[in-house]
């Protein structure tokens, strides 16, 4: 027999429940990794309740309309390697898949729903098929691609997909090898023949949206350089990072100049590697060993240049993403005691905080100086684990580890230097794409029960 | 190095091969709806904004100020400057400068068309004006 809260009550099938309710009764207490059944519930029965939950909860539980609380981060998984010439991409993904099960302490049987984006090699169902997912329970995919930020999208539509009931274990990965070779081209969109030929890259859409927010509100290479020198500090404390290196601001405006107005040390690094997620109901992850931690709100935006209409460079689509999240949360930034954010280059963090409301448009460079987002120092921790700019961007992708990170921070597992105390809320936000041309935007807040 | 750079021609498609046909003339054009009379680049047949099929082609004047531009400086064919320039018409397009000194160029600076040659159709660039 299944795990009672696997299954929503369906409609079609109210009039037994009553009775089906008493005769299952039995099973309710089984642990909830530890299904037999087939691809369908067999009795659909009611959620049982471990404990005692607040109306809110309840409210939030069962109201189609929002996903506040209706998923749970049971199981994360980083993959320790940034450079992987050994190993194939696929087996990445089962490396982080088998670390983020067994973290959450469920069988890969167990899991009836798969996410993965553009870096699984041949998509969904040749993933599905090498991971060796069970077939037979498996009844939800999403191979959303929008790429760094893809997995915080992920983490919404598995909620989505949780509350819908269309499943109850999701699994999510991340993997690749850039560091050890190219990264296959992205098929080309309409746009190709009018911009392929300017070669936008990371470093130089990014350096436009810099040189223009520079322009526009007088931000300096001091004040992004405080970015990296904030992930530096933690990085230290990560044996995984790739540069453990504290550096200072000096060394930041002393790197050489990559693409203008960004140094060297205002970009990331470029790693092998991967990271995997488990995403579950609030039922299953209470039967589950681990601190509990639930996603409260979510947001998801795109934004381009839009026939080049009122062209603005200086915010990104988390300015759409951001309040989203915060709104079905029903927090504002000031209570977030973590941030985790994308760091693909040091001007994405001072956009996204803007753009996220931890500051007025234009005062990010303000914010984000002195300190201000080193863990034990500064009003707002970032990105404890060295970020993207110091530890690790698996596949250029930097939102999977985004999500880890303040999980680990929400569960006290962070490492003791950097973690937050008593943090009980925590944002994780990227985007994908190019911040200077097209790009998409994702916002998780996430809260530990 | 930019003069000497080979760039990709155009695949084109029945959708933008008038833009292409112009600008083996040397014309620049945009896309203009009749219906709300916004333009719009790179161009599209339904207009972006109002959703009209009514949209035409207009030879756009070639003029426009740096929004945006950035330096890369090294490649494996050389620095290159890519950047934004709002045309005079409005629309601001993304292009590669070029026929300068890359380290001086600003925010705001006058820049003009300037076409250069590939195996197909010809690309636009912009230079100072």
């Amino acid at each position: 027999m299944g795990f009672a809260s696997l299954y929503p009550s369906y409609g079609h099938y109210g009039g037994a429940l009553q009775s089906l309710d008493t005769r299952a009764s039995h099973h309710l207490r089984q642990p909830a990794a530890l299904s037999q059944g087939g691809i369908f519930p067999r009795l659909p029965i009611r959620p049982v309740r471990f404990r005692k939950k607040s109306q809110e909860e309840t409210r939030a539980e069962t109201s189609v309309l929002t996903i506040k609380g209706k998923a749970y981060i049971a199981g994360i998984y980083e993959h320790p390697t940034r450079h992987a010439p050994d190993k194939s991409t696929a087996q990445l993904h089962a490396e982080v898949a088998k670390g983020a099960i067994e973290d959450a302490g469920i069988s890969k049987d167990d899991v009836d729903g798969y996410f993965c984006a553009g870096d699984a090699p041949g998509g969904a169902w040749p993933m599905v098929d090498y991971l060796g997912l069970n077939t037979k329970k498996l009844r939800h995919v999403d191979s959303t691609e929008t790429g760094g930020c893809s997995y915080i999208i992920h983490l919404g539509h598995a909620a989505e997909a949780i509350a819908a009931g269309k499943c109850s274990i999701a699994l999510i990965t991340l993997a690749g090898k850039p560091r050890t070779g190219v990264m296959p081209p992205r098929a080309a969109g309409a746009e190709v023949d009018f911009e392929s030929a300017y070669g936008a890259t990371t470093h130089n859409a990014y350096g436009m949206c810099a040189m223009r927010h520079m322009h526009d509100y007088g931000t300096t290479s001091e004040q992004l350089a405080w970015i990296k020198v904030a992930a530096s500090h933690h990085a230290q404390y990560n044996p995984h990072a790739m540069l453990k290196d504290v550096v200072t601001v000096e060394d930041v405006l002393n790197s050489p100049m990559i693409s203008d107005p960004l140094h060297r040390m205002d970009c990331c690094v470029v790693s092998d590697g991967g990271g995997a997620l488990i995403v579950t109901t609030p039922e299953i992850a209470r039967s589950l060993k681990k601190p509990l931690v639930k996603l409260i709100g979510h947001g998801e935006a795109m934004k381009g240049p839009r026939g080049g209409k009122d062209l603005d460079l200086t915010y990104s689509a988390g300015i759409w993403s951001g309040p989203r999240a915060f709104e079905e949360a029903g927090i504002t930034p000031k209570d977030i005691k973590y941030a985790s954010i994308y760091d693909s280059f040091t001007i994405t963090v001072l956009m996204q905080l803007e753009d996220l409301g931890f500051c007025k448009k234009g005062e990010g460079g303000k914010f984000v100086a002195d300190g201000n987002l080193i863990s034990g120092v500064g009003k707002l921790p970032f990105n404890t684990d060295g970020g993207g700019l110091c530890s690790n961007h698996p596949v250029n992708r930097g939102g999977m580890t985004k999500i880890i990170e303040a999980v680990r921070q929400l569960r006290g597992e962070a490492h003791p230097k950097v973690q937050v105390k008593n943090c009980d809320l925590a944002i994780a936000h990227g985007t994908g794409g190019l911040l200077g041309v097209r790009h998409a935007a994702s916002t998780a807040i996430l809260e530990r029960v | 190095m930019s003069e000497a750079k080979k760039y990709p021609a155009p695949v084109t498609n029945p959708e933008t091969a008038a833009f292409w046909d112009a600008a083996k003339e040397g014309k620049f054009m945009i896309k203009r709806c009749t219906a709300c009379g916004e333009a719009h680049y790179f161009p599209r047949s339904i207009c972006p904004f109002c959703y009209s099929d009514k949209t035409v082609w207009e030879e756009a004047s070639g003029e426009g100020t740096i929004y945006t531009w950035s330096l890369m400086r090294k490649s494996p064919t050389g620095p290159y400057a890519i950047g934004y320039v709002t045309l005079k018409e409005g629309p601001s397009v993304q292009t590669n400068f070029v026929d300068c000194d890359l380290t001086s160029l600003k925010i705001g600076q006058k820049v003009k068309v300037v076409f250069k040659p590939t195996d197909g159709a010809p690309l636009p660039f912009f230079t100072p004006a």
